[in-house]
């Protein structure tokens, strides 16, 4: 199934990788997104982490489901297949794709309507399962595409654009993620790239189902005094619990650690997470304490960001499923039909 | 005793009413069992209302020599051990019929009949007699009606018994007691129920090679031969016991014997919508995907099948139908869900549908469900119901022609897009709608696209050109067309003489069809019979329509849904096709289809 790269012709002052691609090559279509949406920031965070980790961007499956933040796969990896499948049930579809072909690279991106609403259940059973992907939710706390409604995530209290306020208790995303299984979880801001890309990178790397929730003005809609999700009120309440370097395994040697203030968290495929904690109080690596951390920081009114859990030997649902090397889009009938001799004994039996 | 006795030699019907929990299940299948090893077919169904355990259930045998497997109507004996339906079951029972009944607690006479003959055993104070054990008091009961049953009706004992040798094979001490306890029944039978009964089974020898076997696991195996190597399902009655067969099988079969690996991925999901992603998900990606689920399912299913159509997925659904609408009667049989399936999502939609006879067609028209799927690039529903996929049916034994490959469909390659092939997602290059696919991951440059609900050109660019839109839908059309050459054609039984008169049916109504044509032709109705296999309708049946009078269209539902498809797809004029349906949530019989077309062929005979 896979086909390895050709050298390519490339203009000589671009920078490449080391599988031979300049950034151009994970860039997509032009955005239609409005000036100034955090999404595009995001979308430009995945491709300096795709850039930055030396994937081949046709090993890449794009997921999404339906809303602005789920046009974006268009705009980045124009190189890989992408899926724009319906509203909120990206996760099964990719859960889907990764069954089949678990040789790929697989990401899902998402908003919080897609995946706070409609899709909240779907979020919640990919969590569970362990699908190996990085899920991304760009959060805005609005529908952006149909123009403003509030979503499920946004704060109580808060003020849409025409002055209505909201009167829901907002769904945290991240908590639930970390309720319900994922091994990786981390929360961003799209006006934050030093922290999303290795954040995201991390998360690409993550042998088991990575979450990351990133805060992502909708400057149409969300982006005015009262919204808990506009530009400026998430630069003034931004607390970083960490600052994550994200170290590819071949890279390690050359890495000199200074013990104290950072923690190395070494995953299954020997690359590093590189934790420079901010919070001499924060215990990475403990579900509970992420937790009431965050909903800690969340009632003074905070916006907790970086990597807050990680479980780095996770593994996914191919393991728990103990499910073929050999991606099973891969197998052909020798592999799969039993065969006519078989079907006579069947048959036999059933006499 | 005023009544005479109903006298028949393997060609009767008997009806066991138990209590949901009892294990009797596997006992009344015994009894079936055996009377098949002895030579002649028997057509069991199970009845049993939507519950779990206390409430009842029946399971009724036919036993028929001449091969009827439709359900006949009427019970000759029945085998009364469930307290709370006791008024119901004796008043069903055919003048002259039997009457079998646990006489432990002696009953007052108003709770009989006079013109049936009752025959007593005390199975409770047999069972307390021998067994410690409350639950294998309760068990063996029913094995002990086994036994007497078997004399009395003349099944061999000893068939019993191998039957027995082959289920507790290795388990020896479960086989022994098992054998015990059929004997306590036969001995019972022997020494104090002597009155000869006039229902009788012989050997006879027309079993031949037949298999016995139920839809749902037929299906499951056409899956595995097929090649579904990934499975999503939600518990649905009267369809999740395909994706238990199907993991079970896979078990068997796909579990690399090296190093212990599965060559399947089964995800009981959290519900239909994400069953039915996964298998797009699955299908998107190049391997083949199935999910089993019944009527609501559908309806919960219905935007990613309209997705499916319109990206151009290959998916494969597996629709065990029951009593609609809403939850209906979920634990009845019904062929409800045809509009449902055959226009299922928003827009304009067609779905390829194929409609299994029996267990048979199950697993033949599972595997070339996948193939089609893959070669048309689309949903394909496979259109089965409770009574064929929850019964255990007669049937063909399964066929597989090891050299028959799959049918991946239009996949480029790696090496196709390199030697420069165009590839445009959705265009029409070979002129039968069908458009080439790339893989996830075929190649660093060339082939990839984006998949989307929204329309695009023909080369998957995002467009909202009306051009564009209907280039797509027409080219969709198109590949409709192809369709109807590529599925299972239509299977055609002609009359035994010339006749306007034709008769269109299909799915599990096939055998009460067969029978209802004998008798039909005994009383001089002769109709050319078209069995329907699949939707989209070759060119024949709008010929076969065509060329009657008269046709009418046998189903198994309120609103003629076949009909109506036939009306809508084929033009076909109304007045021509005449409905005959039946949708109680009992299978059909060849007693209703006879009465309906005879009725209709002859009104004042009838109403004589
Ligand atoms: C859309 C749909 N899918 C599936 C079903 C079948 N169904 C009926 S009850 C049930 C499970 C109920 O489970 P739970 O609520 O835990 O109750 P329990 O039976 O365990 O007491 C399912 C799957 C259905 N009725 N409708
Ligand atoms: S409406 Fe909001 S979310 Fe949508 S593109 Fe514009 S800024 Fe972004």
């Amino acid at each position: 199934m896979t086909y390895l790269a050709k050298p390519r012709l490339r203009h000589p002052t671009l920078a490449v990788n080391k599988v031979g691609y300049t950034r151009r090559d994970y860039e997509g279509k032009i955005s239609t997104l409005c000036a100034g949406c955090g999404h595009d920031s995001i979308s430009a965070a995945i491709i300096e982490a795709c850039w930055e980790l030396d994937i081949e961007p046709h090993r890449v499956a794009k997921l999404s489901g339906i809303g602005c933040s789920s046009k974006t796969p268009d705009y980045f990896l124009g190189a890989s297949h992408g899926f724009n499948t319906v509203h909120g049930r990206m996760p099964s579809v990719l859960t889907g794709a990764n069954l089949a072909n678990r040789d790929l690279l697989y990401l899902g991106v998402s908003g919080d309507g897609d995946s706070a609403s409609i899709g909240l259940g779907q979020f919640a059973h990919a969590m569970r399962r362990g699908v190996r992907m990085a899920y991304i939710v760009e959060n805005n706390g609005v529908y952006g595409l149909t123009k403003g409604q509030f979503s499920a995530t946004a704060d109580q209290g808060s003020k849409s654009k025409k002055g209505v306020v909201n009167t829901d208790s907002p769904v945290d995303l991240v908590a639930m993620a970390l309720q319900l299984g994922a091994s990786y979880v981390g929360r961003g801001f799209s006006g934050n790239k030093a922290q999303l890309v290795p954040l995201i990178k991390g998360a690409i790397s993550h042998g088991g189902s990575a979450f990351i929730d990133v805060i992502s003005p909708c400057v149409a809609f969300n982006n005015h005094p009262g919204s808990t999700k506009s530009y400026d009120y998430v630069r003034e309440h931004n607390e970083a619990v960490s600052r994550i370097d994200f170290i590819s395994g071949r890279d390690e040697i050359s890495v000199d650690i200074e013990p104290g203030e950072v923690m190395d968290v070494r995953q299954h495929d020997g690359t590093l997470l590189r934790l420079r904690s901010l919070h001499p109080d924060y215990t990475l690596g403990d579900r509970h304490a992420a937790m009431a951390y965050m909903q800690r920081h969340q009632e003074m009114g905070e916006v907790v960001t970086g990597l807050l859990y990680v479980d780095p030997l996770a593994t996914d649902l191919h393991t728990a499923l103990n499910t073929s090397g050999r991606p099973l889009n891969a197998l052909g009938p020798a592999e799969l039909c039993p065969g006519a001799s078989a079907l006579e004994r069947l048959n036999a039996s059933l006499r | 005793m005023t009544q005479q006795q109903i006298e028949a030699v393997n060609d009767f019907v008997i009806k066991f009413a138990n209590v949901n929990g009892s294990g009797s299940a596997s006992a009344n299948e015994l009894f079936a069992k055996a009377i098949l090893r002895m030579g002649v077919p028997v057509s069991p169904r199970n009845i049993f209302p939507s519950n779990i355990q206390g409430l009842p259930t029946w399971y009724e045998v036919r036993v028929t020599e001449d091969g009827h497997l439709g359900r006949r109507g009427g019970t000759d004996m029945m085998v009364a051990m469930n307290p709370q339906t006791w008024d119901a079951d004796v008043a069903e029972l055919a003048p002259g019929g039997y009457l079998f009944y646990d006489s432990t607690r002696p009953l007052p006479p108003s709770r009989f009949r006079d013109d049936i003959r009752v025959i007593g055993m005390p199975l409770t104070e047999i069972c307390n007699a021998v067994y410690q054990d409350p639950r294998q008091r309760q068990l063996f009961k029913n094995i002990v009606y086994v036994g007497a049953l078997a004399v009395l009706l003349g099944i061999e004992p000893e068939v019993v018994e191998k039957l027995f040798g082959e289920q507790y094979k290795g388990k020896e001490k479960l086989l022994a007691s098992n054998v015990q306890a059929l004997h306590l029944g036969c001995d019972f039978a022997r020494e104090n129920l002597r009155e000869p009964v006039g229902l009788q089974v012989r050997r006879a020898d027309r079993v031949g090679g037949r298999i016995f076997v139920d839809g749902n696991s037929a299906a499951a195996l056409g899956c595995v031969y097929g090649g579904a190597t990934v499975a999503a399902w939600y518990p649905i009655t009267p369809s999740s016991s395909v994706a238990e067969a199907f993991q079970k099988y896979c078990s068997k079969f796909r579990v690399d014997p090296a190093t212990g690996q599965h060559r399947f991925a089964i995800v009981q999901a959290e519900d239909e919508l994400a069953s039915i992603g996964m298998v797009v998900g699955a299908g998107w990606n190049g391997a083949r995907a199935f999910t089993a689920t019944s009527g609501p399912g559908i309806s919960l299913m219905a935007e990613f099948i309209g997705l499916a159509y319109f990206a151009e997925i290959p998916i494969t659904l597996i629709n065990v139908q029951r009593g609609g609408p809403s939850t209906g009667m979920p634990t009845r049989t019904q062929q409800a869900d045809i509009l449902a399936c055959a226009y299922a999502s928003h827009g304009d939609t067609k779905h390829v549908l194929l409609f299994p006879e029996d267990p048979h067609e199950c697993f033949a028209h599972a595997a070339a469900a996948l193939d089609l799927a893959d070669r048309l690039q689309t949903p394909v529903f496979l259109m089965t119901d409770l009574d064929i996929g929850m019964n255990q049916r007669l049937c063909e034994p399964f066929a597989w022609d090891d050299s028959q490959a799959y049918d991946r469909g239009k996949v480029m390659s790696a090496d196709e897009l390199e030697a420069g092939r165009d590839f445009g997602r959705y265009k029409d290059v070979d002129g039968d709608g069908i458009p080439w696919r790339t893989l996830p991951g075929t190649h660093p440059t060339k082939g990839s696209y984006f998949t989307r609900g929204t329309t695009r050109d023909a080369y998957a660019r995002y467009s909202e050109r009306g051009p564009d839109y209907i280039y797509n839908m027409e080219r969709l059309l198109k590949k409709f067309a192809t369709a109807a050459t590529l599925v299972p054609q239509p299977v055609l039984r002609p009359a035994a003489r010339k006749t306007a008169l034709g008769v269109i049916y299909f799915g599990s109504t096939s055998p009460s069809m067969h029978e209802a044509l004998d008798a039909l032709e005994a009383q001089g109705i002769h109709l050319n019979a078209m069995r329907l296999r699949a939707f989209p309708f070759p060119e024949s049946v709008a010929q076969f329509v065509a060329q009657h009078e008269q046709v009418f269209v046998v189903e198994q539902n309120r609103d003629a849904q076949m009909r109506s498809l036939l009306v809508n797809e084929l033009n076909a004029d109304p007045a021509r096709l005449i409905r005959v349906l039946h949708f109680d949530g009992t299978p059909i019989t060849a007693r209703f289809i006879v009465q309906a077309i005879a009725t209709h062929v002859h009104p004042t005979k009838e109403a004589a």
